[in-house]
């Protein structure tokens, strides 16, 4: 692997890097400083993002020029404009956010900033889970400075630009990290996504348009305005622009976070970021973006790491958390616990997804208790196939039948011997794991 | 009775950054958890409802919606282990198994002396640093049972 050239990470290991004395001691608000005082019209700057071809980094991958080009125009649509960051990280195994918001917060807002620019927002809301206290206190106190420095609020650097930011804490809810689930959580409701269409950009935040983007997608912006897409280009492949931040845990030796371009392969984030599987031990499988991707087995570690590699390989590059098995982990057992989550998480108003996830955590339970049936291994694809593909309100359902299918797919000889002995061998002790959720209450 | 005012007219700013002041009740009931004794109690639901003009059970169902509003009075302290899968592949099990042990608290619930509550919680964005706990709001990462048992020793 050649030497990584990062700009994400860049400024998190400087002293004081959540310091706006740091941040603009590094090149800090120059995007912004372009922006307005060439200054830049709002359709340049949505049009160089278009141009870099960079994916969303909140796990669907979706083209972020593209969204931002759905927003109404402003001179036949007089509503106000909101721009939303998601920053419910809540991907099991995903912890990469987290390291921009507590390092480098300054470096999210002024990709707000500009953001909104190009989208004629005049309200930005930053959505953080509520469990990232540090990341909700280290954004505030940047906004703060900001504000005191001229950079958020009226007339940004005396121009005609106004725009505020504000924070708000989620409150431990999987699926607020939804878009559609996201803004009615802000709005002061229970976090049920809403049936789209309409797409937020044409009725979201209080029924005006709304552009919703994830963390990193938005850190990247300042570096687009000045170094422009073609430099972004010629990192990462042609279908996957840029760097990214791939969060590694589980069973390896130096579990992180690292930034890389896409086009790596799973196998050197394993061996050469991560240090390798820990202990001396053979990989047996690993999650390539999330526990709501595709389980892939030691065999596909090869993967180049783009979305349309991983697609092609079976799985999803999701969040680019990549979860390690060791060779003595169990698989009914994964799934159990990843199957809990999504029982958990499940906001109730779809049956497919209320009464298929609890079914299926039910039934790896039972597996690997050793009270599985053997026509267990039928029923989980049956299940699943009945809450996916985009059979319900929002992808929680897909995101719990994926994994489902994957591991049936890939170590269905591994469960049916669960059944046959009737017990898992490679199970370690879950006494204590409820049946049920319990009552958050 | 009424929210103390050192609430409300905290909740009086907040109103101001939405074109709907419902949208400050999240923030709100998070104000209310952690400056009302940890928990939110059915009279502190009721005063938030008449604050903002909804019926007291439109705030009741959101409350319970969420899994960081503690509906019941808890210990002096709160434990959260998480037991998602980057940290049971790392030993969260074990760890919660010693949480218990060293606090006398049972999972999803308090310790007799009540100065500990240990909850099980999905996953909180520390999986590069896996296992983990939260004590009262302050992540703990790369656990192990010591390690563990020294921070709860020192709680105070």
């Amino acid at each position: 692997m050649k030497r990584v050239d990062r700009y994400l990470l860049a400024r998190v290991d400087l002293p004081d890097s959540h310091t706006l004395a740091v941040y603009r001691a590094h090149g800090g608000y120059q995007a912004l400083e372009q922006v307005l005082r060439k200054p830049w019209k709002p359709e340049q700057v949505t049009q160089v993002v278009k141009d870099s071809a960079l994916r969303g980094r909140g796990g669907a991958g979706f083209l972020t020029g593209l969204k931002w080009s759905f927003m109404p125009d402003p001179a036949k649509d007089p509503r106000p404009r909101y721009l939303a960051i998601n920053a419910d990280e809540s991907e099991p195994g995903t912890c990469k956010d987290r390291v921009l918001m507590e390092r480098d917060p300054h470096g999210l807002i002024e990709g707000c900033l500009v953001s909104a620019y190009a989208m004629r927002a005049s309200t930005v809301y930053i959505y953080v889970r509520g469990e990232y206290r540090v990341s909700y206190a280290r954004l505030q106190a940047a906004i703060d400075e900001a504000r005191e420095a001229g950079l958020v609020g009226r007339r940004i650097l005396g121009s005609d630009f106004s725009c505020e930011i504000w924070m708000h804490p989620g409150a431990g809810a999987y699926i607020c990290g939804e878009e559609t689930g996201l803004m009615e959580s802000l709005e002061g409701k229970r976090g049920h996504p809403r049936p789209k269409p309409p797409f937020p950009a044409a009725s979201g935040l209080w029924r005006s348009p709304t552009t919703v983007n994830n963390v990193e997608t938005i850190f990247n912006v300042p570096f687009l305005v000045l170094r422009g897409a073609d430099w972004f280009k010629a990192l990462g492949t042609k279908g996957s622009t840029g760097n990214f931040l791939c969060g590694i845990s589980g069973h390896v030796e130096r579990p992180g976070v690292y930034e890389l371009p896409f086009g790596v392969t799973a196998r050197e984030i394993l061996e050469q970021c991560a240090g390798g599987v820990w202990k001396g031990r053979r990989l047996k499988a690993f999650f390539p973006g999330g526990s709501s991707t595709g389980l892939l087995p030691a065999s596909s570690v090869d993967v180049v790491m783009d979305h349309d590699s991983v697609k092609a390989a079976g799985s999803m590059f999701g969040t680019a958390a990549m979860i390690v098995l060791d060779e003595t982990a169990s698989i009914a057992q994964l799934m159990e616990v990843t199957l809990r989550f999504y029982d958990h998480e499940s906001c109730g108003q779809c049956s497919q997804c209320r009464e298929g996830t609890e079914w299926l955590h039910q039934i790896f339970r039972r597996i690997v208790r050793g009270q599985g049936r053997m026509q267990d291994l039928d029923l989980l694809v049956s299940l699943a196939n009945g809450m996916a593909p985009a059979k319900t309100i929002c992808a929680l359902a897909d995101a719990a039948a994926i994994p489902t299918l994957s591991a049936v797919k890939h170590f269905r000889a591994e469960l049916e011997q669960c059944v046959r002995l009737g017990r898992d061998p490679l199970a370690t002790a879950t006494a204590q794991s409820p049946e049920h959720h319990e009552a958050h209450a | 009775m009424a929210l103390p005012q050192t609430i409300t007219s905290e909740l009086d700013a907040l109103v101001t950054h939405y074109p709907d002041r419902r949208a400050a009740l999240i923030p709100a009931l998070h104000r209310c958890q952690e400056q009302l004794g940890g928990w939110l109690s059915p009279q502190t639901l009721e005063d938030l409802a008449a604050y903002f003009g909804l019926e007291p059970v439109e705030v009741f169902g959101v409350a319970f919606f969420y899994p960081m509003f503690r509906l019941r009075p808890r210990g002096r302290h709160l434990v959260s282990v998480c037991h998602n899968v980057s940290c049971s592949l790392r030993g969260a099990e074990q760890l919660l198994e010693h949480v218990c042990k060293v606090t006398g608290a049972p999972v999803g619930g308090t310790s007799p002396d009540g100065r500990f509550s240990v909850v099980r919680v999905e996953c909180q964005g520390a999986c590069a640093n896996a296992p983990m706990l939260d004590l009262d709001g302050t992540f703990h990462e790369d656990l192990d049972p010591e390690r563990a048992e020294r921070i709860l020793r020192s709680a105070p």
